[in-house]
């Protein structure tokens, strides 16, 4: 079999050939949907790609097959490399340096994000919107829970792949991961020294960053695909990263470890109904009485399962779902919190604002953190991981 | 591996079609589609049949007398019909207006005319079956679409006609299809300026032809308005993709099939089947980078002909059905001619496509239906019969395999936003 990492890459680019100019992407396109800033008409390579947040929904729906979003990654990249790096998206290509900054200075550090003369000085100084949602740092991080528990033996072993989000700003919802699945079967192992899978530093252009951020990740969770254990995540757009982004634009096919772990890693909510079709799921959920909104992220989406969170979800007795018709929040990992960008970002997720609002629910629901950071901020109604519901209807919360 | 009662590869007009009449009678469905079908591409007018070979008035009628290698002939004038009737119920409120008696005649965005049985009704008074007076509406700042090219070939028809060109362009765009200006004409701004700039440049007897980019969001909203504050017939004329009224209907029956819990996966290339006999028990699909198998008990297959790689055509002459390797009749044998020499002639090769009984399955297989483009034995683009045909097989193919899944409860899924 060729591995050379150029295999990959050629087809990637090569995809462009299909191209029939039938511009459905630009139609499905919502940040061109809200914005005449992009696409623009400048000649190739158009510096309005900047505004291309990355959703990937383009490359989902072309009939011809071309990888329009990975190939406008690419492309990003190239530009941000003649204009040089902005601080800010150093910053943000990096969760795993702030939240290692913020954790120990944790009560300091959200009195910061919290101040609103602060976060205008953040704006002015490293353009970060002042009202963009970025998370609260509790203090703790998951994997000092992890490392304390010792998860009782089960037929099922599964590998927990945590993420910046759960270790630094949403640890419960990482020990919920592990709580379900050992209520469901599962001897959970959180492998070690897991950083940030390099998915931040691919969207802001930084690829040689994203390389060995993504390099050292699939080193970390490869003894455990190679021990036939699959491997989860709970953050579907790093898992999706994992599974396929990083092999697709950053031109790592060289990379066996990450090939390894590429072919053997599932979003939580793909997971466990892979288990429900096959027998294996425990479905004994508890009646939770409660009205919810689903919005499946764009970069769940990417992954091609459909939206198995809603037939997870449709397990639990008198849960009532709504299903959001959107494509895309609009903050898309970082992009909705640059100051240029923000707006857009908004504007990009109005429809499902108005949605989540108008259905008053007990919860929205959505795979992704920084969507949920958003949606939460622009609705006001509490935003939680599918796995969230599914803890509670387990009896465990 | 997950299972469904029926996969329907495709999502075009076929495919959607089949996909919501079973999702809403029940069926739990799931879509596998390479990318967005043709509705975005296509002006969306049900043209059933519009030449055979020559200009069909009564598409009923002609419907009757086509050979039994035709695609409707599965389906029958009763099964056109009644796909017509579900056609018009499941686009509500987007209006359709017409049927199996008469064929409509409208101008193409170059000005030909062509017979359409069914059309939106911000299409219908396009209808120049009586002559008329047109003035034709353009938009400089829209590509493809050329109001003086359209006027000049509808005089040559004996219409009477002329181009107005407005340079009225949505706010801040510099380079805008229909789609921009579709958004821009949900703004009762932007129609209340389209008129003023009309309204003392048209003549008493005039109808008004715009492009067809009155409005997205509320589908004949703004055709109506426009009507209105014109005081005469308007009507919207299909132009170049992407196609507005083709996007209109697909938003509209992509929602009904969300409301029925009908599942769509994207990128999802189907290129296999698992087999057990004459039964196929699950598709084989490519994923990303990952194969995936699923299991099904029937198999719509919608995936078009050879322009939406449904069907392929190798340097040596050798054609296949791409999705589940079906055999692909009508291609002429090696020293067979295969072109005439004039593009819009009747090819040899024109009527390639999948083989199919009665019961629109492919020879050998029981629980695989074949709907759409991928049919041999039509020739959409010379017949004029290409939505009509994907609409009734699509239609027809759900109601063979509604009395087999039985009336099964509809899953307990999410609902539908309100």
């Amino acid at each position: 079999m060729t591995t050379g990492q150029d295999v990959l890459g050629d087809l990637m680019r090569g995809s462009l050939d299909h191209c029939v100019k039938c511009t459905i992407c630009e139609t499905f396109c919502p940040v061109s949907n809200v914005t005449p800033l992009f696409p623009d008409d400048e000649p190739s390579p158009d510096a309005s790609l900047d505004y291309c947040s990355g959703c990937g929904i383009c490359t989902q729906v072309c009939p011809q097959g071309v990888h329009i979003a990975e190939i406008n990654t690419q492309a990003r990249a190239d530009l941000r490399e003649r204009t040089g790096f902005k601080l800010r998206d150093r910053l943000l290509a990096r969760p795993d340096v702030i939240g290692r900054l913020a954790t120990p200075a944790a009560p300091l550090a959200n009195a910061g994000l919290r101040s609103r003369p602060l976060r205008l000085v953040a704006e002015r100084l490293l353009g970060i919107d002042h009202r963009a949602a970025l998370p609260a740092y509790p203090g703790r991080t998951f994997q000092r829970w992890a490392r304390r528990r010792q998860s009782p033996p089960a037929a099922r072993r599964v590998a927990y792949f945590h993420g910046c989000g759960a270790n630094w700003t949403e640890p419960r919802t990482g020990e919920m991961t592990v709580e379900l699945l050992e209520h469901l079967g599962c001897q959970v192992e959180v492998p070690r020294g897991q950083a940030c899978c390099g998915l931040p530093a691919q969207s802001n252009g930084m690829f040689g960053l994203a390389r060995r951020y993504v390099r050292r990740m699939a080193r970390r969770l490869a003894p455990a695909a190679r021990a036939g254990v699959d491997i989860v995540g709970t953050s579907t757009s790093c898992t999706l990263m994992l599974k396929r982004e990083a092999r697709e634009i950053l031109g790592l096919e060289d990379d066996a470890d990450l090939r390894l772990v590429g072919d053997n890693v599932y979003d939580i909510c793909e997971y466990l109904l892979m288990l429900h079709d096959r027998g294996e799921l425990r479905t004994d959920f508890r009646p939770l009485p409660l009205t919810v909104t689903y919005h499946a992220p764009c970069q769940q989406q990417g992954h091609g399962i459909g939206k198995p969170a809603l037939d997870l979800m449709a397990l639990v007795p008198e849960l009532r779902v709504i299903e959001n018709d959107a494509t895309c929040c609009g903050v898309a990992g970082t992009y909705g919190l640059k100051r240029e960008k923000y707006e857009i970002a908004m504007d990009v997720g109005a429809g499902l604002f108005d949605q989540i609002a108008g259905a008053s629910p007990d919860l929205a629901v959505c795979d992704s953190e920084t969507c949920r950071w958003h949606i939460e901020k622009a609705t006001g109604v509490r935003t939680v991981h599918p796995v969230e519901v599914l803890h509670r209807a387990a009896g465990l919360g | 591996m997950s299972h469904h009662d029926v996969i329907v590869v495709g999502i075009g007009l076929a495919g959607l079609s089949a996909a919501v009449r079973l999702a809403e009678a029940g069926a739990r469905v799931l879509v596998l589609a390479k990318g967005i079908g043709a509705t975005h591409l296509g002006p969306c007018t049900i043209d059933v049949l519009g030449y055979a070979p020559d200009r069909v008035e009564r598409p009923g009628e002609a419907i009757g007398a086509l050979g039994d290698g035709h695609p409707y002939a599965a389906v029958g004038r009763d099964g056109v019909a009644a796909a017509l009737d579900w056609f018009k119920r499941s686009t509500a409120p987007y209006a359709y207006v017409g049927g199996l008696d008469e064929n409509l005649l409208l101008p193409t965005a170059v000005g030909a005319l062509k017979p359409s049985a069914a059309v939106p009704e911000t299409m219908a008074a396009g209808d120049l079956r009586g002559g008329g007076e047109v003035c034709v509406v353009g938009f400089r700042a829209l590509k493809d679409f050329h109001a003086p090219l359209l006027a000049d070939n509808l005089a040559r028809s004996g219409i009477g006609a002329r181009a107005v060109e407005l340079d009225l362009v949505p706010e801040g765009r510099a380079d805008v299809n229909s789609l921009g200006f579709a958004r821009a004409f949900d703004d009762p701004g932007f129609q209340a300026e389209v008129a003023a700039q009309l309204v003392a440049r048209l003549g008493a007897q005039e109808r008004v032809a715009f492009p067809a980019v009155l409005g997205i969001a509320t589908p004949g909203a703004a055709w109506r308005a426009l009507q209105d504050r014109l005081a005469r017939p308007v009507f919207e004329v299909p132009t170049l993709p992407p196609s507005v009224p083709g996007m209109r209907v697909f938003a509209l029956l992509r929602e009904r099939l969300r409301r029925a819990g009908g599942r769509v996966i994207l990128n999802a290339v189907v290129g296999g089947a698992d087999r057990d006999g004459a039964r196929v028990t699950g598709v084989r699909a490519r994923v990303g980078l990952r194969d995936v198998a699923y299991g099904t008990d029937w198999v719509v297959l919608a995936t078009g002909g050879f322009a939406s790689g449904g069907l392929e055509l190798d340097s040596r002459w050798s054609a296949r059905e791409t999705a589940l390797g079906l055999p692909v009749a009508g291609v002429p044998g090696p020293g067979a001619e295969r072109f005439r020499p004039a593009y819009l002639d009747a090819h040899p090769i024109g009527r390639a496509g999948v083989e199919v009984d009665r019961g629109l399955r492919p020879a050998g297989l029981e629980n695989v239906l074949v709907a759409g483009a991928t049919l041999a034995g039509a020739e959409p683009w010379r017949e004029k019969s290409g939505d009509g045909i994907s609409l009734a097989t699509g239609h027809h193919a759900a109601g063979l395999i509604l009395p087999a899944t039985g009336a099964r409860p509809e899953p307990a899924t999410a609902e539908a936003r309100p």
